[in-house]
């Protein structure tokens, strides 16, 4: 399997220049945000000690050319020095990585709903084409895929947390409970409920839709025509030459999607107050702490890099032509 | 005469309200006997492949539906089959070969795979049995190495093996009948001598009945027993293949085979000898692929190789070979379209590939292109006035004068100047065709270059184009420089021809030396492989009519 | 008359026609703003917290605002910022997608990394980050969903032109001696329009959509009424008055599923070919 194994190195290979792009996108909003830099690295009046400030400036290179300093951050960066986040206390890349956990956890939860029912529900429509199960399946994709992630995560939380007190409003954990083992895990799950849901309603309506004209397209493909020559059942014909086929443009827009997955997440965490990185995101907005909102964006990107990858050796293993391409 | 396998009477199938006529088969009636090839022939548009795939109930749902009529299968009504029996008959009683191999497999699945299938489906056998017989197969239908076959995708295969897969997987459970739907129109003329051979080879060991859909009455004459003609929907005319194509009877079939070029090239043209108007010398291109930082082996092909070319005034030079030959390659390096590598192109002795692009502009008049396609070849978007006037206008030409001139344009190649304001998708094929012509000439060039101008076209339209661009060259006194895989096309329009392969010009001289005495192994086995050779067509009084329908 | 016939394809679709409906209610509804709701939305018109269908058409919010008013001057606010970026992104997208897919090779493939680093962030959050960065304000929340949502448009521009530039029409204007820039202008890029209208269509939605996020999070132009900044600032009151936050969540709802069924129903006009059945 060496075209594979080649496939996949060809693409790490890309993704040097990307990462490499994003450190330089990086230092640029870096530029941008107002004030000096210097400041703005330590967290905008945070109340870093001004001996950090002027170890930044040296450090940044603040009082050279520009080209060095952009080759000093790189150097930075790469080397997973983010800084320290003097508001919050703590080396912004230990910050970030404790927060990784919840959004990883939010993020592939909403991946397997999204994608499984989508497919899933994709795959009905299209077998039902026409009929009522592919109206109702096609109306409530379009609404879904129409409404305001913010909006549905407190509508949901209005109808089952306030009215019906069936789910947890926010929050991973009854902290004050100290659950433990499986006990604990069940928690976070029953936590995880309504975070998952309303991340997963936007993209599981986009993958349906997705699924089901792929679905319909592959059906009208002259390869179906022999199956059917060949004297295979309707059902063996779908199931064993159609749906393979139209999952792969789904599986390549999940990774197109991957990135504004992690963008939608950061609202879900806002909304619900899950621990994650997007609601660390947002309390470095307010509290003006641009370094580590630049931090989680950097490490965002690589999640985002890394996933994409993912998904490219999962796509080698679906489709053989991998090396003609 | 046998009892018949397949008889079909009084099959009509509708199309959908809208369509240019109500129905796309209309009361066709015709008989297939056991070991016997019958080719039902027609253009786009006849019905013959809507009629092919009616019998085994394959027709698009919700769009074309049969109306009436019988089809027996061993005196069994098809059309009243249930599902389940009609399951059972596809692939195991009748099996289907399709067009384009590459498209009628699954991409995702092995050939072993997609075989064994039909063997699961309806046979009961362990798998190591269907293996072994997949395996038989494959070898049967003479497929090299059928161990790496059976576990290759269809991406792997060349066109020839992937059709060969297909016929495999077709014959695997010795079917009382095939239908094999235009099966070697997608593939080389090499290749398609090669799976024609097979084909009638397992005619005789499997004493199949064969329903060989074609469009090409070379092929009809090469493998056909008896022979059916389809027009519009409808059965014009059927007989033996003896009958038909050496005494066709209604006009649409004479005409039809009118318009089949002859093999043997007319007698020379005269033009002037010493005057080269056009001189190639050592052209290259390499395309490469591969390489680079992760140490794959790099592929090159050669498109052209060292190529040298002489074009005299008022002569037309045929470049000749299949597909990937570098054909098409070598003229578009002429047209400086693609970047030679190496090489020089004189124009009145200047070499054109040393010019700047812009340098090159002015150049460009003097040499102009007619194109394969009809309907990639026009600007979707535009007028046919802007497109045909647009050439001009780039050097200089006011505007009014330029559409002046597109309107007699127009004129001379056989369309009504009024055609003028309307848009390319209001016009059929063989007309886009003469409007392509119209916009090349628009610049009063010196050499045409034409990239297989009729081989998207059907054969009556063929002729009617090859006839305008015949009184064009006289009349204009032009250089042409045309490009074919079609060995009969090459022999009436090409006073020289140049044969390539694998980029390489391996045999170049006057066409009627080239025919009579090909030296070069491969032109050759070109020579050999045109379908129907043996074939001399009768002669017919029928003329060309415009049966080139459209708007 | 071919316009007759794209409006008759069109009106064949009956969701594209009940889209165009309600994006025309939104529309008119935003165009009568300052004459049914004159003066500021902001402005304190009674007691806070009255429910909807009282005085107030839809009831006041937590200060005593008209809800109606808001979401009247709200809708303005999302269309012209939708409108806006999305123009702003159709500008861009098309330009370097054009670009690389009529050159190729070199400029292809620097330009499509660019593509790819744009696509590979995560497009919010870029597009908090720029907002913070350039502080917040109307022309802010307009770049940012600008620089967020060209990618798709430069890729699918660029795919419509590599197809294109094969095109036989293509070379033969090469032939006839035609510059780049008019091939490009004239030539190729009218082919593409269609394709571009359809995708422009959705992405006013995904636009809307976006701003309405950046708006509920706070990271709108403070001086604007918008559907997000209601929500957001109804959502302390979930308990209590839940329809702070559903009333403006419907407009969103209604407006951005409006532009996808216009945009569903333009496809279905003018790709006959992509029809999915």
């Amino acid at each position: 399997m060496t075209a594979r194994l080649r496939f996949i190195l060809g693409r790490l290979v890309q993704a040097v220049p990307i990462v490499l792009g994003i450190i330089i996108l990086n230092f640029l909003l870096l530029h941008l945000a107002p004030g000096d830099v210097a400041t703005v690295l330590a967290g905008e009046a945070g109340g870093a000690p001004p001996e950090y400030v002027a170890q930044l400036r040296h450090d940044f290179g603040l009082d050279q050319p520009l080209w060095i300093q952009l080759l000093l951050y790189i150097k930075n960066i790469l080397s997973l020095d983010l800084g320290y986040s003097f508001r919050q206390s703590m080396p912004v890349l230990q910050l970030i990585l404790e927060r990784l956990g919840p959004t990883l956890l939010l993020m592939g939860t909403t991946l397997l709903i999204s994608v499984g029912f989508g497919v899933l529900l994709g795959l009905i429509a299209a077998m039902r084409v026409r009929r009522w199960a592919d109206t109702m399946i096609s109306i409530l994709a379009i609404i879904a895929y129409a409404t305001p992630l913010f909006w549905i995560g407190l509508m949901l939380i209005v109808l089952f947390s306030i009215k019906l007190d069936w789910l947890p409003t926010t929050g991973m954990e009854t902290v004050a409970a100290f659950y433990e083992g499986w006990d604990r895990v069940l928690d976070i799950a029953w936590h995880l409920v309504l975070p998952a849901l309303t991340l997963s309603l936007f993209y599981m309506a986009l993958y349906t839709r997705l699924m089901r004209a792929a679905m319909l397209e592959q059906a009208g493909m002259e390869y179906v025509t022999t199956a059917r020559a060949k004297g295979l059942t309707e059902r063996r014909i779908t199931f064993r030459h159609i749906l393979r086929n139209a999952f792969l443009p789904v599986l390549t827009i999940v990774g197109v999607q991957i990135g504004s997955l992690l963008g939608g997440s950061v609202i879900v965490e806002a909304v619900f107050a899950w621990p994650g990185l997007g609601q660390l995101a947002f309390q470095s907005l307010f509290a003006r702490d641009f370094n580590l909102l630049l931090g989680i964006f950097f490490l965002s990107a690589g999640l985002v890099v890394i996933v994409n990858l993912v998904v490219d050796v999962i796509y080698t293993l679906l489709d053989p032509r991998i090396e003609a391409r | 005469m046998p009892a018949p396998l397949l008889e079909i009477s009084g099959l009509t199938v509708d199309l959908p309200p809208g369509a240019d006529r109500p129905h796309a088969v209309e009361e066709v009636g015709l008989a297939l006997a056991e070991n016997e090839i019958l080719c039902v022939v027609g253009e786009s548009g006849s019905g013959k492949s809507v009629m092919a795939r009616s019998i085994l109930g394959l027709l698009p749902p919700r769009r074309l539906r049969v109306s009436a009529g019988r089809i027996l299968f061993k005196g069994e009504n098809l059309l009243a089959a249930s599902a389940a029996r009609l399951r059972q008959i596809r692939g195991g009683e009748i099996a289907m070969i399709f067009q384009e191999p590459m498209a009628a497999l699954n991409p995702l699945m092995t050939i072993g795979r997609q075989i064994d299938e039909v063997v699961a489906t309806h046979l009961n056998l362990p798998r190591a049995e269907r293996r072994q017989r997949a395996l038989e197969l494959l070898r049967a239908v003479h497929l090299p190495d059928p161990e790496r076959i059976i576990e290759a995708y269809p991406h792997q295969l060349s066109g020839g093996q992937r059709q060969r897969a297909m016929i495999a997987m077709a014959l695997i459970l010795e079917p009382a009948i095939i239908i094999a739907d235009e099966p070697t129109t997608a593939l080389d003329v090499t290749t398609q001598a090669q799976i024609l051979a097979l084909i009638r080879e397992l005619r005789q060991r499997h004493r199949a009945g064969i329903l060989f859909i074609t469009h090409d009455f070379g092929v009809v004459a090469e493998i056909a027993d008896r022979v059916a003609v389809m027009q519009r929907g409808r059965l014009v005319e059927w007989g033996t293949a003896a009958q038909v194509l050496n005494a066709p009877r209604h006009p649409y079939t004479r005409a039809l085979i009118a318009a089949v070029p002859n093999l043997d090239p007319p007698p020379p043209r005269p033009y002037d000898r010493d005057s080269v108007l056009l001189q190639i010398e050592g052209l290259d291109k390499a395309y490469r692929s591969g390489g680079g930082l992760l140490g794959r082996r790099q592929r090159v092909v050669h498109a052209a190789r060292d190529a040298r070319l002489a074009l005299r005034r008022g002569e037309t030079l045929g470049l000749v070979g299949e597909s990937g030959s570098g054909k098409s390659t070598l003229a578009r390096c002429i047209l400086r379209l693609v970047e030679a590598d190496r090489g020089a192109i004189r124009l009145d002795g200047v070499d054109l590939r040393r010019l700047s692009r812009r340098a090159m502009r002015p150049w460009r008049k003097r040499l102009q292109m007619i194109f394969q396609d009809p309907f990639a070849s026009l600007n979707p978007r535009a007028r046919i006035a802007e497109t045909i006037a647009a050439g001009p206008m780039l050097h200089g030409v006011p505007r009014a004068e330029a559409f002046a001139r597109a309107r007699e344009l127009l004129g001379l190649v056989g369309l009504d100047p009024r055609a003028a304001d309307r848009f390319p998708h209001e016009f059929s094929g063989g007309q886009r065709q003469r409007i392509g012509i119209a916009r090349a000439l628009a610049l009063r060039p010196d050499i045409l270059v034409a990239d297989e101008p009729v081989s998207a076209l059907d054969v009556s339209v063929q002729g009617q184009i090859l006839e305008l661009l015949a009184q064009i060259r006289e009349r204009l006194q032009l250089s042409m420089l045309f490009i074919t895989h079609d060995l009969r096309v090459a022999a009436q329009v090409c006073d020289s021809i140049a044969v390539m392969r694998r980029g390489e010009i391996v045999e170049y001289g006057p066409t009627a030396e080239i025919f009579a005495a090909p030296r070069h192994p491969y032109t050759r086995e070109l020579l050999a492989a045109i379908p129907g050779k043996a074939w001399t067509k009768p002669k017919t009084d029928a003329v060309a009519e415009e049966a080139g329908s459209g708007r | 008359m071919i316009r007759a016939s794209l409006w008759q394809r069109f009106a064949a679709s009956r969701s594209g026609l009940i889209g165009l409906a309600i994006l025309v209610l939104v529309l008119i509804l935003a165009a009568s703003a300052p004459v049914f709701f004159p003066g500021d939305p902001f402005a304190i018109v009674d007691k806070p917290f009255l429910p909807p269908f009282g005085t107030h058409l839809l009831g006041t919010d937590s200060l005593g605002r008209d809800m109606a008013a808001g979401i009247a001057h709200g809708a303005g606010t999302s269309l012209m910022i939708g409108l806006v970026a999305t123009l702003a992104a159709l500008f861009i997208g098309t330009l370097i997608g054009a670009f690389a897919g009529f050159y190729g090779g070199l400029v292809d493939n620097l330009l499509m990394r660019l593509t790819e680093l744009f696509q590979t962030i995560p497009s919010f959050i870029f597009a908090i980050v720029l907002v913070a960065i350039l502080s917040p304000s109307l022309s802010s929340t307009i770049i940012a969903i600008a620089v967020v949502s060209w990618p798709p448009i430069a890729r699918l521009v660029r795919g419509e032109f590599l197809s294109l530039r094969r095109r036989e029409f293509v070379e033969a204007a090469i032939v006839l001696g035609m510059g780049d820039l008019q091939m490009i202008f004239r030539q190729i890029l009218p082919n593409c329009l269609s394709a571009i209208i359809v995708t422009g269509s959705l992405l006013v939605a995904t636009a809307i959509l976006v701003e309405s996020a950046l708006a509920f999070l706070g990271l709108g132009d403070p001086n604007i009424m918008s559907w997000g900044f209601m929500i957001g600032a109804g959502r302390t009151y979930l308990r209590t008055a839940w329809w702070l936050c559903a009333i403006p969540g419907i407009a969103i709802l209604l407006t951005v599923l409006a532009i996808n069924l216009v945009g569903e129903g333009l496809n279905d006009a003018l790709n006959p070919r992509l029809r999915t059945l």
